[in-house]
């Protein structure tokens, strides 16, 4: 176990394909940490930077207290699993599992003992003698894991170990791995583009944006407190909504204008949103929809109702916006008719139109 | 109605074209291997009897021959070498274009290929006065480098496509798990390579075994089985002929036939 620490991380691809732009993240020892983006943000590059797989471009690595940058990857006391899961065709499961061992020369009853742990660790005790094109992916993927666990290295590393499950799989695979790897308490990166995962699994999630770290928070801080429109977009299911809106002093309450309608906002001081152009973010979940007007209700009209089970989803318009709206699973509204909607002033995050970035407020 | 049975119609003439392809090369290897193994006389008979009497007259006439044994020991003996010499040289530079992105990479591929587009009859003067300077004509050796030269493209093409059929990730997973890039290579690469490479060095190998051209120009004294039977086949009888014909076709189509597998995936198609 250890920490892990990436300084300046600079990572190019020819001459001018920047695939990891001055990466600064430090990862606890014992921490599992989730980089998450869409395709192409230079997560998997990054973790391949930690792994040993690319040669850096600029910027130190360090595991624990050893500056790994120049070390190849079987000096870092790394383990990775891939996504392809890479397990050795010509080898048994057990020999596959086995291999980081044999490699480190250890003895013949210590590997055995450590590949029948990983084994039951993982359920696959009974596979030990078959071949990889005799299992399923869901089977090949817990080798995988178990071959990476097996040789107890410092950091544990995972790229979209799940990716190639199919739903409902990958669904029982996550909750599981989140177990094994809090059993285990080692340091853990992993790479995901389903924000669904990152959410569920990490301890903390540093969301990446053409190779940028975008923000390094605990799940809920990222889903609840975007540092700027990209991550509210992307993280979260539905995205959150965001509207061009303005605040005004109004007189007494200040007064959020949208295209749509204006409703007051409860706060003393509105300083750093005052005569500003800005986006108005708001999760699906923090917008009450209720059939009847009413003071402060903004009026929105119905373009599509997705029931869910739990909840409707609904699509509204109001004005120029579209907004995405969580209603009770009992509320119906018909196509095209008004609804009215009340804004959660308290779950407001406000972004600058111009730089996309998080106002503090 | 009409589409149907125009689209039977186009099944039927496949199915035609597909045949009467096939005859063609099977008819002559049919009557090659009937031939050589009949008697010496009933070559010269007519009609063929369809079953005909089985015999190893006319291949132990053949083998009796004078400097027959002799160009057929040399012609395992270059072929051997040359396989050797192919895959040591081509093995690397497949498995390099297989897995390393470098420029004009693409240009090198069309480079190796383009060997085969050049004439070897243009260079057969040259060459035979080059190899004559450095003494190595009419040897063994010579004839094997020159083999060498002729079946290069094929086993840096047949063993890169070989090498892409085998996932990086493998090799990258053997490297986090405390190989270095050749023990990475001999512990995971090679054993999944190995049935492709054995095809590719069987291919190198029948490349020489069949050649002719090269192998007339170079050798003189020390022939090989294909040049021997070339130079003697205007004043040898028929028999020899034939059963000259079926001890070159033999082991050629023995082997295609083993490695079919591998040439598909040469010319693209999904081996594995």
């Amino acid at each position: 176990m250890a920490e892990v620490r990436f300084e300046h991380v600079r990572k190019k691809f020819g001459r001018d394909v920047v695939a990891v732009d001055d990466v600064d993240l430090t990862v606890e020892e014992g921490e599992f940490v989730v980089l998450v983006g869409p395709s192409g943000c230079g997560k998997t590059t990054l973790l391949r930077c930690l792994a040993g797989l690319e040669q850096l471009n600029g910027g130190r690595v360090w595991i624990g207290d050893r500056d790994v940058t120049s070390l190849p990857p079987r000096s870092r006391r790394i383990a990775m699993v891939f996504q392809s899961y890479a397990v050795f065709p010509h080898l048994k499961v057990g020999d596959n599992i086995a291999f980081g061992l044999r490699m480190q020369k250890e003895q013949d009853a210590e590997i055995k003992r450590r590949v029948a742990q990983a084994a039951e660790m993982l359920h696959i005790d009974h596979l030990l003698d078959r071949y990889s094109a005799q299992l399923s992916g869901g089977q090949r993927q817990r080798v995988a894991v178990a071959r990476a666990i097996a040789t107890k290295a410092d950091v544990l590393l995972m790229d979209e170990p799940l990716s190639n499950l199919d739903a409902l799989l990958r669904l029982e695979a996550r909750a599981e791995l989140k177990r094994l790897v809090q059993e285990l308490g080692v340091t853990t990166i992993y790479v995901t583009h389903d924000q669904i995962e990152a959410l569920s699994m990490g301890d903390r999630i540093a969301v990446m944006d053409g190779g940028r770290l975008v923000q390094v928070d605990s799940p809920l801080t990222v889903y609840d407190d975007p540092a700027d429109i990209f991550v509210g977009s992307f993280i979260g299911n539905p995205p959150m909504n965001f509207v061009e809106a303005t605040v005004e002093p109004g007189d007494g309450t200040p007064v959020v204008r949208l295209s749509g309608g204006s409703f007051p906002l409860p706060i003393d001081d509105i300083g750093p949103l005052a005569e500003r152009e800005l986006m108005l973010g708001i999760r699906a979940e923090n917008i009450e929809v209720r059939k009847e007007p009413a003071e402060a209700l903004i009026r929105a009209s119905v373009v599509v109702l997705e029931p869910l089970g739990s909840h409707n989803l609904l699509t509204v318009k109001t004005g120029n916006d579209v907004l995405k709206v969580a209603a009770r699973a009992d509320l119906f509204p018909p196509r095209d008719s008004d609804v009215w909607l009340r804004i959660d002033p308290e779950r407001i995050r406000w972004m600058d139109r111009q730089s996309r970035e998080a106002i503090a407020s | 109605m009409s589409g149907e049975s125009s689209a039977r119609m186009r099944t039927i003439l496949l199915h035609a074209g597909a045949v009467a392809m096939a005859l063609w090369i099977l008819v002559p290897i049919y009557f090659i291997t009937a031939a050589a193994f009949s008697t010496q006389e009933a070559v010269f008979g007519y009609p063929k009897p369809l079953v005909p009497q089985i015999s190893t007259g006319t291949l132990e006439f053949f083998l009796g021959a004078s400097g027959v044994l002799p160009s057929f020991r040399r012609s395992v003996v270059v072929a051997f070498v040359t396989l050797g010499l192919a895959v040591a040289i081509g093995t690397p530079a497949g498995y390099a274009l297989a897995r390393f992105r470098f420029r004009g990479s693409d240009t090198f591929r069309l480079l190796i290929v383009s060997t085969r587009a050049f004439p070897i009859v243009i260079l057969s003067i040259p060459l035979a006065v080059t190899f004559i300077r450095f003494g190595i004509d009419d040897s063994s050796f010579g004839l094997a480098l020159m083999h060498t030269a002729l079946a290069l493209p094929f086993t840096v093409l047949v063993t890169s496509s070989v090498f892409a059929g085998i996932s990086e990730e493998l090799e990258e997973a053997a490297m986090t798990l405390g190989c270095n890039r050749l023990t990475a290579f001999r512990k995971v690469v090679l054993p999944l390579a190995l049935p492709g490479l054995a095809a590719a060095a069987i291919f190198t190998w029948i490349i020489s075994w069949n050649e002719v051209f090269a192998a007339s120009i170079l050798t003189l004294r020390n022939r090989t089985l294909p040049a021997q039977v070339l130079a003697a086949l205007t004043q040898s009888p028929l028999p020899f002929q034939f059963a000259g014909g079926f001890v070159l076709l033999a082991p050629a189509l023995v082997v295609i036939f083993v490695i079919r597998k591998y040439l598909f995936s040469l010319w693209g198609r999904v081996s594995r």
